[in-house]
């Protein structure tokens, strides 16, 4: 394999979504809405660090509820404040896919039976979907895309790659996400508690040999 | 999910105060059941009243050697904690049977409490169900209901209690701890769920304005000598067929008392005094297991598709003392 071709491979992991190198990701090409697609991605990252919360995460001061129903929060996503204005329904995964334009974060069933939108709170993890956003204002959330440092994978990414631990990639920021919350809590000790501990993941390319393998790398690493 | 008002609440005197005469209010904690069924329109509040930052997350230890634990503490931790994995094995064992890592990272002691069936037709907001809408009928009784109960049932509702904690926290004698606008009480376990009969929207004996703040746990001097088993259609993550928590007293080859409690079987976490009665003073034999399992299901009135359950149950609690026996 080349260095271009690894490089190629590297790339849903390490940037932010589907995003390639001309800068346009495919969603945007596919939707037609490359300035309202940028615009969105941008926009929470402008305002972002203008307002960042203070240290008493569990109990953030909520403004009143807007006539439009909306309330001002802060949502604290991979070390960024982002202020966002959303109603109480909103759950974390759709504030983070639709509002924040990170993508990374999958939906499969909505309903806490798939695990595809798995991600960090205070380093737990928990189903984005069943999370409602305002619930989690001012607290540290950790999604796919917060993962790598730089150019240099999570040893859990690394190793999904390396053990070729996916096949259609939708599960895979959930699987990367579970196991990485796996290996902090630090009991799963052998390939049944790995396949014990991943099974709020559901994976239906049935990758889940590889998965094993990869969680079972990672935690040697 | 129709839009609700949220506030979060810090102070436990001011969370009963807003769910006092607010009947369209909730409490949200974990949100694993609650937001779901929010998503699915089965649950419609206009106001999710957010307790999680009430200081309601510590596990102790009680005066009388029991376990006091707060409401809003983690299936997780509480079933990772050392001192219930140690004394009371049995509730650590169901708890990591339910759910996800995730989802038990999320739930919490008093949510699981009140944990809503997975009858089919109570989570489709187009089939008729007496749970959810008063007098609409039953879809299950005649409808495909393979996963329902056959102990507690009625001819209005044969949903099965969906949680395995609280099977373990049966056969453990927990006690629930609320707090009310006249003050605090205490509910046995015994006491706090109310199986099926004319009203099967009424599933506890929790008033709408009382938050639970605590479980107790009682000093049980064999309660090491426990365990939950489960069955289930996948190896994991899935709701119980059926499951039994067993605690045992055992004097060499004799069974001294017994505490035998049923999950995904019964329209409420299902105690069986039958089974204990069966054990107790009798030899730790199959013979005696068999009896005890036969007596536990005696009343169970299967449907079209759920008689195996029956069998299934008798087997579960069969294996459950043969193990538990076998511990050292």
């Amino acid at each position: 394999m080349s260095e271009a071709d690894s490089k190629v491979d590297s790339v849903p992991f390490a940037d932010n979504s589907d995003t390639g190198d001309d800068g346009f990701s495919r969603r945007d090409v596919l939707t037609g809405a490359v300035t309202v697609g940028v615009g969105l991605a941008i926009a929470p990252l402008l305002t972002g660090c203008a307002h960042d919360r203070a240290a008493d995460a569990a109990t953030p001061a909520l403004a009143p509820a807007r006539s439009d129903g909306t309330v001002r929060f802060t949502l604290k996503v991979n070390g960024q404040s982002h202020d966002v204005a959303l109603e109480p329904r909103v759950t974390l995964l759709d504030a983070l896919r639709e509002n924040l334009g990170m993508y990374g974060s999958k939906k499969g069933c909505d309903h806490g039976q798939c695990g595809a939108c798995t991600v960090l709170v205070n380093g737990r993890r928990v189903n984005s979907c069943l999370t409602l956003a305002i619930a989690v204002a001012g607290k540290p959330v950790t999604t796919i895309e917060g993962l790598a440092d730089g150019d240099t994978l999570h040893p859990v990414q690394a190793a999904f790659i390396e053990h070729d631990a996916f096949q259609c990639g939708y599960c895979t920021p959930g699987q990367i996400c579970s196991a990485v919350g796996l290996l902090k809590e630090g009991r799963a000790k052998t390939d049944d508690d790995i396949r014990e501990n991943m099974s709020g993941n559901l994976c239906r390319c049935g990758a889940y040999p590889n998965i094993v393998k990869a969680v079972k790398q990672a935690m040697k690493a | 999910m129709q839009p609700f008002t949220y506030v979060s609440i810090t102070n436990q005197g001011q969370a009963i105060q807003s769910m006092a005469g607010n009947d369209t209010a909730k409490f949200l904690a974990g949100g694993t059941n609650l937001i779901d069924e929010m998503k699915l329109g089965v649950e419609r509040s206009a106001e999710l009243i957010d307790i999680n930052a009430l200081p309601l997350t510590k596990i102790e230890k009680s005066p009388d050697g029991g376990l006091r634990i707060g409401a809003l503490v983690r299936n997780s931790d509480l079933a990772w904690n050392d001192a219930v994995r140690r004394k009371y094995p049995v509730l650590s064992q169901a708890l990591l049977s339910g759910a996800s890592p995730q989802l038990r990272n999320m739930a919490t002691t008093g949510g699981n409490l009140l944990q809503r069936t997975r009858c089919y037709y109570f989570r489709d907001v187009h089939s008729p169900c007496n749970k959810r809408e008063p007098g609409s009928g039953c879809a299950a009784i005649d409808g495909f209901n393979r996963i329902h109960a056959v102990l507690g049932t009625s001819e209005k509702c044969i949903a099965t209690h969906p949680s395995d904690m609280c099977v373990a926290l049966m056969a453990l004698d927990a006690t629930i701890r609320v707090a009310g606008p006249n003050g605090d009480r205490s509910i046995p376990i015994s006491e706090f769920y109310v199986a099926y009969g004319e009203d099967p929207a009424k599933e506890n004996t929790l008033a709408h304005d009382e938050l639970i703040t605590a479980v107790d746990l009682p000093a049980i001097e064999y309660s090491k000598r426990s365990l939950y088993l489960k069955i289930r259609d996948r190896a994991s993550y899935e709701f119980a067929l059926a499951s039994a928590a067993v605690v045992l007293d055992l004097d060499g080859k004799n069974i001294r008392a017994a505490r035998i409690a049923l999950g995904g079987v019964g329209t409420k976490p299902w105690r069986s005094p039958e089974a204990e009665t069966a054990l107790a003073g009798k030899p730790a034999t199959n013979e005696t297991f068999t009896a005890a399992a036969d007596a536990a299901l005696r009343n169970a009135k299967p449907r079209k598709f759920n008689a195996f359950k029956i069998e299934l149950a008798k087997r579960t609690i069969v294996q459950a003392l043969q193990a538990v026996v076998a511990l050292a």
